[in-house]
């Protein structure tokens, strides 16, 4: 693979991953969010792949493999699950309205390069200069989380985080020990069978599963 | 071969679990195979006293003796809270809140906690800390809905989300030190990982820059699972809304197996960074537990939720005498973690009787329990006291030397603010326990016929009253561990 094919299929990779993290805080139906989820997946597997390939690396070979099973089939298989067992989940509720929330995006991904200059100044390279796409990726999960209220919303915003963190951990190191990232992948598989038993279960038993009737419990 | 035991007996008692339908045995035997774990972690330590460390599994499992000592933590926490399992379960089976298929899914969730909490100390790889520390949380947030009320789902969705985000900040503080690691400049590129003794040889040589970003990252990333703030807000929801048996494992060693990771990471920070900016860190996140603690209990109605403050406070002290640093310190903040863990578990498992002989768990709708069930009440009591740092109990002696510890290391002014909280915290923990506790007439008191209850948590406290007054057998130990991770 020539150096500048290397270069631009990696940046495309990586800047989809954004992209679909910033479509999920436009968009309001959740069907479509989670197809945007499904795409960041893609495009995570992408970034695994092609760094793989650059450096001849057989373990970050089966974690792109594993992503793609994971983040690209199987998180949203189960995601649209919850839609259809709980149909108040189907619209967003922000708590922001969306083009607030896309302002919001814009200056996240301003503060990411602020605050990893200092990570891209140690090993300046084709890969670490991308790593500001992740933390925006990260921060925009983050975001997600504080502004929507619904169940599946906070899911995605869980997912967002992780994948943004995925996305930081291939472009620094070229992926952690294989053992470590198997481990990190299937805990996060089961975070989201974790939710999703709650709120199918929760759904059957107390009628729905809503954030805002959960105010229950505080001091 | 001893750490690889330690983690099949539990794993296999939680296979055994799910294959065996409930039987009463099957909750004895959970008990039995804690005794195990608790046995092997002496023996680890005994092997481990001589500073080498033991492997197994071509090196992924290593104890050193900071890993042996969380062993035992463990294995004595796990005893207690496994103890109540046969009674509590025939006793739900027999109320109908509880079918004995669940009861079977309870006594392996808890046994899986267990494996996983134990994986976490006896890992070598920093990587897979975090694993098995991120797994707990998949294992307990059902134990968490045990009752499957509403106030439980919501209690475990809290805990689920916020401890998950939480925890995926310390994946990329550990991401970011293995870069530091694989840039360090030492070492071939191949020979790199994430074990703990290549990370602590090359240590000094890590980027500066990269380091603080790293440290601060796994503080309030680890710091969410320890809960210390600004990051505690799941705990006592959790902890009050678990079953009593579960509260008592979370508070007394989830919390602390946490601690440890923190303990872990600091040594590194330090050795990268020298000691001002690690300790910065921890005085910030252990100030601010400390007041968020003082100012909750002040008004708290819920008992269960003033021992999840409560568990909040002493999270706060470790960190405080983390900050420190030096061995003598080291060596009581491990004291302070058994202390709390025998303590808490007594006061959680304690606090379930009395939340299940009153029907409440509001501090305001019980009066003189003492008078009335002078078992309970007593054996509430005395753990309340031991709570508090009364002496004889163990927290007197290791509050005392943390403190002292950071006089040493001229953080006097830190000494005098946590004093200012921990008297607000006495004057409040006292004044709601007098009023639920004392008064009324002891011609109507109720006998309490439950050896499983009494015998386990009367002994938790004498061993506590015990290893506070006696250095004996712990003194060596206790340097041996301190000794892994002080400067």
């Amino acid at each position: 693979m020539s150096t500048s094919f290397y270069i631009g299929a990696l940046e495309l990779a990586t800047g989809a991953v954004l992209v679909c993290a910033v479509m999920t805080l436009w968009r309001r139906q959740v069907r479509t969010i989670v197809t945007m989820l499904r795409l960041q997946g893609v495009a995570l597997a992408c970034v695994a792949g092609v760094l793989a390939w650059h450096e001849h690396d057989l373990g970050l070979a089966i974690t792109a493999l594993l992503v793609l099973a994971v983040k690209g089939v199987l998180v949203p298989w189960l995601l649209r699950r919850v839609i259809r067992r709980d149909p108040r989940s189907r619209e967003t509720a922000p708590l922001i309205n969306v083009p607030a929330s896309l302002v919001s995006a814009a200056f996240l991904i301003v503060v990411s390069y602020v605050v990893t200059s200092k990570l891209t100044a140690l090993a300046p390279s084709a890969a670490t200069r991308l790593v500001p796409i992740g933390v925006a990726t990260v921060l925009v999960g983050y975001f997600m989380l504080v502004t929507r209220r619904r169940a599946v919303s906070q899911i995605v915003g869980l997912l967002l985080v992780d994948n943004g963190i995925a996305l930081v951990t291939f472009l620094l190191t070229a992926g952690v020990p294989l053992i470590v990232e198997l481990g990190s992948t299937l805990d996060v598989l089961l975070v989201v069978v974790v939710l999703q038993v709650l709120v199918v279960n929760t759904g059957a038993r107390h009628g729905s599963f809503d954030l805002d009737e959960m105010r229950e419990l505080h001091d | 071969m001893l750490s690889f035991l330690a983690l099949a007996i539990p794993f296999l008692m939680g296979v055994i679990s799910l294959v065996v339908p409930w039987r009463r045995w099957i909750g004895w035997a959970s008990a039995v195979s804690a005794a195990g774990v608790l046995g092997i972690g002496i023996a680890l330590c005994i092997a481990t006293s001589s500073h080498t460390a033991v492997t197994a599994f071509h090196g992924a499992l290593r104890a050193d003796s900071l890993s042996s000592f969380m062993v035992v933590v463990i294995g004595t926490v796990s005893l207690l809270a496994t103890l109540q399992t046969p009674r509590v379960m025939s006793q739900e089976i027999a109320e109908g809140t509880t079918t004995p298929r669940r009861a079977s899914y309870y006594v392996a969730l808890m046994q899986a906690f267990i494996t996983c909490m134990l994986t976490a100390v006896l890992a070598a790889n920093l990587g897979v800390l975090w694993v098995a520390i991120e797994a707990t949380t998949i294992a307990t947030t059902f134990l968490v809905s045990h009752y499957r009320t509403k106030k439980a789902i919501e209690a475990s969705w809290k805990y689920v989300i916020l401890c998950s985000v939480g925890i995926a900040l310390a994946f990329l503080g550990t991401v970011l030190v293995y870069f530091a690691a694989l840039h360090s400049g030492v070492g071939t590129p191949g020979t790199v990982s994430l074990n703990w003794t290549s990370l602590m040889a090359i240590a000094p040589h890590l980027n500066h820059g990269v380091m603080r970003l790293a440290i601060t990252l796994l503080v309030l990333g680890y710091g969410t699972k320890v809960g210390l703030a600004p990051t505690h807000s799941w705990l006592a929801d959790a902890h009050s809304q678990a079953p009593a048996p579960v509260s008592a494992l979370m508070s007394g060693v989830l919390l602390t197996v946490a601690f440890y990771a923190l303990l872990r990471f600091k040594a590194i920070a330090d050795a990268a960074l020298g000691p001002a900016f690690p300790r910065a860190l921890f005085i910030v996140v252990g100030l601010l537990s400390l007041l968020v603690a003082a100012v909750l209990l002040i008004a708290q109605r819920d008992y269960k939720r003033l021992l999840a403050y409560s568990s909040v406070e002493h999270m706060g002290l470790l960190a405080l005498g983390a900050a420190a640093g030096s061995s003598l310190a080291i060596a009581a903040v491990l004291l302070h973690m058994l202390g709390h863990g025998l303590t808490k578990s007594t006061l959680f498992i304690s606090s379930g009787e009395i939340a299940h002989a009153e029907g409440t768990t509001e501090i305001a709708k019980i009066k003189t329990l003492l008078a009335r069930r002078p078992v309970l009440g007593g054996i509430f009591g005395c753990g309340l006291l031991a709570l508090l740092g009364f002496p004889p109990f163990s927290l007197f002696i290791s509050e005392f030397t943390m403190a002292r510890a950071e006089v040493d290391v001229g953080l006097w002014w830190v000494v005098a603010i946590s004093l200012v909280c921990l008297s607000v915290i006495f004057i409040s923990i006292t004044n709601h326990a007098r009023h639920f506790l004392l008064g009324g007439d002891s011609s109507v008191a109720v006998p309490l016929n439950a050896r499983s209850v009494v015998v386990p948590l009367v002994a938790a406290l004498a061993a506590s009253a015990f290893i506070g007054v006696s250095a004996w057998p712990l003194l060596t130990l206790l340097r041996a561990a301190a000794h892994v991770v002080a400067r």
